[in-house]
């Protein structure tokens, strides 16, 4: 195993952390606040990057699929720990468990928080929780081959950090797909602000709104997130979490003139399907609370697209809604978004080629003697994809419950709280029901559960499997 | 440039990690699954998996803007029909691999008329091309040719006794009033652009750039000429044997072709009149013995099988055959091959992707870069490279020794006004000369690359 680039390549993450907390440092002394902790979380920053880097520098730069994991793993766990920093030093979060939950919350782009009393956050800190969605969104080592581009074989770290069951290049070169998405995601957060400063909020919660909504998650600057902000802002947000939620392939198959393709897309479609009928039966359902129909279909439509793309912004106390509604929201939360999004949950791509497997299944039990293939985009599933994509499921639902379990012996709140806890954070949605709803927040949780959901945060962002190969022994034995 | 590779097997992977190295987007066609996952995990290219000469499939890969396409699966028909598909669909330029010989012979031209391809590929009629190059100057390990015909490189191995054991390259310069270069010096696994204070050492691998008319009256003066070699034994009947053997034959060589399968031998036989064809196991020492491996000028190692060829041809060296050429296609047995001895050897697949190399590189010179020709000796290890000096160069009208060169890197010729002339330190490069450099790897893109 090449150890030495796995931690040269952390090194070279920690660094451009380094060089990103420069935008909040730069916040708060626009807003004339304490920048000191930006300070000294960019000079521990820069040491540990500088050190890894020139101590770990080696001639051998071949990578193979395990270093990838590892790669991606070891970054995103250091990030959240160097995130975490100023959040302490400005003793603004002084718990470092708490500080740990709410980076890790956002560079997964879950946006559960830990904080009861947001809007007592300085700008710097307020500005930097939201930036830390927007770099996980698109995945930071992704970033980091737009700028400098990868080593040998750098596929297998997009692969392990890009969400999806199948990841392909836009083009030829790792370092011009990586250029391309980061220039399409670039291109629509600031679109994004540009809509919201029209609609009157001023520059500074435009662009942490921008971030939450292109990372798909859901750190806002007001306790009751957008609910008091105007429908005309509320609708700009709720489609902007809708476009993030589609794969980014598809945007640039528009930017290329490839329409057609984009019209073929079968999760696409499936993805507009979900929405529009979550959206119908929960206006429906909601009808009878609102005055006007207009208002039912907006309050539906934000929280659907919130929940759907994961990103967990509220316009309404949806805690209060019926049972149906909320149950619908549950069952979004692990669907999730599209492939290749920036969203979290399971991805539609795998929720279609699962349910056409159970139907291969069917017809096999039926015709014992058939022969089936699954198709999807026009294209056989290759049975490689098939097992991957029904182990995922059932690993899924094996840590699932494994972390349900866990944390209700720690905190054994009701059981809508701490099964939506769970899924929320999994799934990277952020706020779930009942004591987790979207006014409240995870401060109730003991610290050993903060840390426990922290970790399943990053096990749903980087779909278990980096995650879990890196916990695992055998992975790190000299064979 | 913008390229695609349809098949990417053996020679395929070659030609792709060539043309990636030059900074190509490459775009790799192969209908095995297996093998797109093997390339797509390696190599930084995207890959279709689909056959070559589906529309829809080269639509996939962009065949309308894309600059060149090659094909080089295993099958000639399908190369042809891809190129010409790709060709019509809106590619500027098309490369095919066509092997068989009866596409190769009279019909060539027509084809190549017809299906509009810029170039064709004949591996086999290549590798013995080379071979036949260096058996007709045994005392050389290798030999390039540079700008049309007018260097020539000769890579010699030094015997530990050799005249020139000890020597700097200054004295050997005075000692041999003659007209050369020496340009690139291998030791061990490291190479050398040499300096005038550089002194050889027996077990060097020494390349020599003269003038092409001059290179036998150089190899007499330092005492390494050997005749030309008269008895020729090849070991393996493929087609590669098969224009080896064709040349060999019109340049009044004796030939011996030993093959295994008496299908080929009488093949070979109604073809080649005059050749000694011998249907046996070559593996088995007892038959070399027969047919004389001792009397032999040479041996050619040319079955499908690199441990075969290995082996038979270490059998041979030491049997005291004065030139044993080998033929190796994977690239990871060429130290061994060194190793046990083996100077001589020979790549189809590496020629091919030269070959590919060479033809990008004088494209994307029409596509404004300045470089003429490339060549990779040495194990790739150091690249001769040619330019044409334009107007736009400062250092003209400097003599060669007050020019401030990075290290590494040697003016080796300048031809001007079509004659070829070996630099000396009173030389001066002009406007409208071609000057061939010598540099280590990836060096040097520009001419003016070379100035520090």
């Amino acid at each position: 195993m090449n150890r030495k680039q796995i931690f040269y390549t952390v090194g070279q993450i920690i660094l451009i952390e380094a060089a990103l907390l420069f935008l909040p440092l730069f916040v708060a002394l626009l807003y004339r606040e304490n920048a000191l902790p930006f300070l000294v979380a960019i000079g521990i920053a820069l040491v540990a990057g500088l050190l890894l880097v020139l101590g770990c520098r080696g001639k051998n730069r071949v990578i193979y699929a395990r270093e990838g994991f590892l790669i991606v793993t070891l970054a995103w766990l250091s990030l959240s720990l160097i995130g975490a920093l100023p959040f302490v030093f400005g003793k603004e979060i002084p718990r470092f468990t708490d500080a740990f939950f709410e980076t890790v919350s956002g560079f997964t782009t879950t946006g559960a928080s830990i904080l009861e009393n947001v809007e007592s956050l300085s700008h710097g800190m307020l500005f930097w929780r939201s930036f830390t969605h927007w770099i996980g969104g698109m995945g930071v080592l992704v970033l980091m081959m737009a700028i400098i581009g990868g080593s040998d074989r750098s596929i297998h770290i997009i692969r392990a950090e890009m969400p999806g069951p199948i990841v392909g290049k836009l083009v030829p070169r790792v370092k011009d797909t990586a250029k391309i998405l980061y220039l399409i995601y670039l291109a629509m957060t600031v679109v994004e602000i540009i809509f919201l400063l029209a609609g009157g909020m001023n520059l500074f919660e435009s662009a942490v709104h921008a971030f939450g909504t292109a990372g798909t998650g859901g750190f806002g600057v007001r306790a009751d997130s957008m609910a008091s902000y105007s429908p005309y802002l509320q609708w700009v947000i709720a489609i902007f979490m809708l476009l993030f939620g589609i794969n980014f392939n598809l945007y640039y198959l528009i930017l290329i003139r490839k329409f057609k393709a984009v019209f073929k897309s079968g999760e696409l479609w499936t993805y507009v399907a979900i929405v529009v009928f979550s959206v119908a039966v929960i206006t429906v359902d909601i009808l009878p609370r609102y005055e006007a129909f207009g208002e039912a279909l907006r309050q539906a439509s934000f929280q659907v697209s919130s929940i759907m793309t994961t990103t967990g912004f509220s316009s309404t106390d949806f805690n209060l809604w019926p049972a149906l509604s909320k149950n619908i929201l549950l069952v979004l939360m692990f669907i999730g978004g599209c492939a290749g999004s920036t969203a979290g949950g399971l991805k539609v791509s795998r929720v279609v080629i699962l349910f056409k497997m159970i139907r291969a299944e069917l017809r096999r039990l039926l015709h014992p003697r058939s022969v089936n293939s699954v198709k999807f985009e026009g294209r056989t599933v290759d049975p490689g994809t098939r097992t991957s994509v029904g182990t995922y499921f059932a690993l899924y639902m094996l840590l699932f419950s494994g972390v349900f379990l866990f944390i209700s012996l720690w905190d054994p709140f009701d059981f809508e709280t701490n099964f939506s806890a769970v899924a929320a954070c999994f799934n990277n949605v952020g706020p779930g029901f009942g004591g987790v709803g979207p006014l409240s927040s995870y401060s109730a949780y003991s610290g050993i559960s903060k840390v426990v959901l922290s970790f399943a945060m990053l096990f749903g962002r980087l779909e278990i499997w980096p995650l879990l190969l890196t916990l695992s022994p055998s992975v790190w034995a000299k064979k | 440039m913008k390229i695609i590779l349809v098949g990417c097997g053996k020679v395929g992977t070659t030609i792709l990690d060539s043309l990636l190295e030059e900074g190509h987007d490459m775009m790799v066609v192969d209908s095995d699954p297996a093998v797109i996952e093997e390339t797509s995990n390696i190599y930084d290219t995207m890959c279709v998996c689909g056959n070559g000469c589906d529309c829809e499939v080269l639509t996939e890969a962009g065949a309308e803007d894309t600059d060149l396409i090659i094909a080089a699966t295993g099958s000639d028909e399908m190369n042809m029909l891809s190129c010409f598909l790709a060709k019509r669909m809106g590619a500027k330029h098309s490369i095919a691999r066509i092997r068989n010989p009866e596409y190769n012979d009279q019909s060539l031209g027509f084809l190549r008329h017809q299906l509009d391809l810029s170039l064709a590929i004949n591996p086999d009629r290549l590798a013995a091309y080379e071979l036949f190059r260096i058996l007709r100057l045994p005392a050389a390990i290798n030999i390039e040719t540079f700008s049309r015909r007018n260097f020539e490189m000769i890579e010699i191995l030094l015997k530990p006794d050799s005249i020139l054991d000890g020597l700097s390259l200054m004295e050997m310069r005075k000692k041999y009033q003659a007209q050369f270069l020496v340009s690139a010096v291998q030791r061990g696994e490291e190479v050398f652009i040499p300096g005038g204070n550089f002194v050889l050492r027996g077990g060097d691998r020494i390349g020599i750039t003269a003038k092409t008319a001059e290179i036998v009256k150089l190899l007499k003066m330092l005492g390494l000429l050997q005749k030309q070699a008269k008895n020729v034994m090849i070991l393996g009947g493929s087609r590669t044997t098969f224009y080896l053997a064709k040349m060999l034959l019109g340049s009044g060589c004796h030939v011996k072709i030993i093959d295994v399968d008496p299908e080929k031998c009488r093949e070979f036989s109604d073809e080649l009149n005059g050749a000694v064809v011998i249907c046996g196991d070559g593996a088995q020492q007892e038959l070399l013995m027969e047919e004389g491996i001792g009397t032999m000028d040479a041996f050619v190692s040319l079955t499908g099988m690199d441990e075969e060829n290995l082996l038979i041809s270490f059998f041979a060296s030491s049997k005291g055959v004065p030139k044993v050429i080998t033929k190796i296609n994977r690239a990871e047995y060429f130290p061994m091959a060194e190793k046990l001895g083996l100077d001589s050897i020979v790549s189809p697949r590496k020629t091919v992707s030269d070959m590919v190399l060479r033809y990008t590189r004088a494209l994307q010179n029409s596509l404004g870069s300045k470089m003429e020709t490339l060549y990779r000796l040495m194990d790739d290890k150091v690249e001769a490279l040619e330019f044409n000096v334009l107007p736009d160069f400062e250092w003209t009208d400097i003599e060669l020794k007050d020019l401030k060169l990075k290290p590494n890197i040697l003016i080796a010729g300048i031809i001007r006004d079509r004659t070829p002339l070996i630099p000396k330190g009173s030389d001066k490069i002009l406007a409208g000369d071609k000057v061939v450099v010598f540099a280590g790897s990836k060096q040097v893109m520009d001419l003016a690359d070379i100035m520090q």
